[in-house]
């Protein structure tokens, strides 16, 4: 143990306590994650459960969780170096290994469902753009139509049932990727921090609301770059369910206090003082008051109040930017401070965040920053935008299906 | 192509395509996994037989003892005479083979001792521990020698 972690301890730690060894990049970890199933997941309002007033954030809504999900593994591979050697998980499963498995799971909805999704949503696009542009563009869009540059209404309406069935095998998917996060977290049963069988759940409802919060300020942020005025019934309807899944989560999240409350296991002394003393900042303040009780305010608020278009885009913008500080305090709660206690239930250490530092500050602004760069080259490469066209996007377009 | 699959053809290519990633992955998965991985368990054997063949850092013990007989006499009845010689002076196979090529670390005469004896509640109460005041930023050597620490310092 590094004698200069001395200081920060109080009471008694075991020897390996002392110094966490999850930093700050584990907690970017399933924030990340948590982003692209709630991105994904409000995606889905639109295909599959018909909500037409989402449409115009639905190409925004599954590139954004791309990005997001693109850079999700970054952080593990820099805490755990070596990143030449992650392929190898998949050459050599480890299958009683939880977090080897999620490995699969990552693929699985990155090849399977996302891709695959945003190809057949675009396809018509990625067609019209390989015989409209010029150059190595049009190269690129050759390459992604395969070869066929069918889209006749029989081969749109294919995609768009294919698309459709993806979508539905989509959501469970998304369910499993967030919920697998919180599985890892929550299997964890010498923890008693993390090991409840809510977790999956918290975690879940936590990713919807992030999502949908990310994607909505992106929309309002996407919109003012570009000049163009905010759909405001799609505003609206985004902030509906931001609350609804906002209020499913404090719920969900209300229920594991409760448990844990009456339950009182021999950690529950030693997890409460944690709450109230090093913990108090990030998990009463920002996390529950300002990530979770002033959002819903806000939210409520817009519902029972009859408020201008401005004043509603002024809350709903300080609503999911809130919520997303709020959702990444609970990330940080949860691996930090599942940290700070010591097994004996006797003793305390405190996380030193480091600035410049393979694991530091630094490092997880870059990695935080990178989903935003790439969303812009994906934006790029393929506009999302309502007036692209209309009738390209056969969810957009609000056709039947 | 005709019949009901002929506006499905990019459907069949993107099948296609998925499939033959995988037909690659399974080249690449044969190609790159050792041949004996998994005969015993979730560990490549020969593993153990290649270790075999990298060269030694370590001289061991009995090496040191050789030409420091005087050292192994000195730690005699003392709590570090059995802390291995490499533990603190590093590494020495090249050092045994020829006693020019290679020297002897030297520890910190405090901050080395400190990584053992600093205290902390986590040790048990027996093991000696030393606070920050206890040498008043002397070096530990000058009351403990360090391959007797009990009988003063090093003659």
């Amino acid at each position: 143990m590094d004698p200069a972690a001395l200081p920060v301890v109080q009471g008694f730690l075991y020897p390996n306590e002392a110094e966490l060894q999850w930093s700050i990049l584990i907690v970017l970890y399933p924030f990340l994650t948590g982003l692209v199933a709630g991105a994904f997941i409000l995606a889905s309002l639109a295909r599959v459960f018909n909500v037409h007033e989402v449409r115009p954030t639905y190409r925004l809504a599954l590139l954004s969780a791309l990005a997001f999900l693109i850079v999700a593994p970054l952080p593990l591979q820099l805490h755990l170096g070596h990143p030449e050697r992650a392929f190898e998980m998949y050459l050599t499963p480890h299958t009683t290994s939880a977090m080897a498995m999620f490995g699969f799971v990552y693929l699985w909805y990155l090849l399977a469902v996302l891709l695959l999704e945003i190809w057949l949503d675009y396809r018509k696009s990625i067609v019209l753009w390989a015989r409209e542009k010029t150059g190595l563009t049009r190269r690129f869009y050759k390459l992604l139509t395969l070869g066929v540059d069918d889209i006749g209404p029989e081969a749109l309406d294919l995609d768009d049932r294919a698309g459709r069935f993806i979508t539905i095998v989509g959501i469970p998917s998304a369910f499993l990727l967030h919920g697998y996060v919180g599985f890892i977290f929550g299997s964890i049963k010498a923890n008693p921090w993390w090991s409840t069988p809510l977790m999956p759940v918290v975690f879940l409802f936590s990713a919807i609301v992030s999502g949908i919060a990310l994607v909505l300020l992106v929309y309002m942020a996407t919109s003012a770059l570009r000049g163009k005025a905010v759909d405001m019934a799609c505003l609206d309807t985004i902030g509906r369910y931001l609350l609804y899944a906002f209020l499913v989560d404090f719920a969900v999240e209300t229920l594991d206090l409760a448990h844990r409350m009456y339950e009182a296991d021999e950690s529950f002394k030693s997890l409460d003082f944690m709450v109230r003393t090093k913990l108090y900042f990030s998990h009463i303040v920002v996390q529950i008051v300002l990530g979770m009780f002033v959002p819903i305010a806000i939210l409520g608020l817009v519902q029972l109040v009859k408020l201008s278009e401005r004043a509603r885009r002024g809350l709903y913008a300080v609503a999911a930017a809130l919520t997303l500080i709020g959702i990444f305090a609970m990330r940080w709660n949860v691996v930090i401070g599942g940290q700070l206690f010591s097994k004996s239930f006797l003793g305390y250490t405190t996380y030193k965040l480091e600035l410049a530092h393979r694991e530091g500050l630094g490092p997880a602004i870059l990695l935080m920053l990178l989903p935003f760069l790439i969303l812009w080259v994906l934006v790029k490469l393929f506009p999302p935008w309502e007036e692209e066209d209309e009738a390209i996007s056969p969810v957009r377009a609000g056709r039947p299906s | 192509m005709n019949g009901p699959l002929r506006h499905a053809r990019h459907l069949i290519r993107v099948a296609a395509l998925f499939v033959g990633l995988f037909v690659v992955f399974l080249f690449a998965k044969a190609a790159l996994v050792p041949k004996d991985f998994g005969l015993y368990g979730h560990y490549r054997p020969s593993a153990l037989a290649a270790n075999t063949t990298r060269e030694l850092s370590y001289a061991g013990r009995a090496a040191c003892v050789d030409c420091h007989s005087d050292v192994e006499e000195s730690r005699k009845g003392s709590k570090h005479a059995r802390i291995g010689c490499e533990a603190c002076h590093g590494p020495l196979a090249r050092h045994a083979a020829d006693p020019g090529a290679q020297a002897p670390v030297k520890p910190d005469p405090r901050a080395f001792c400190l990584g053992c004896h600093a205290q902390n509640v986590a040790r048990p109460a027996t093991f000696k521990q030393v606070d920050a005041e206890h040498a008043q930023g002397e070096p530990c050597s000058t009351c403990h020698g360090p391959h007797a620490p009990e009988k003063g310092p090093k003659p």
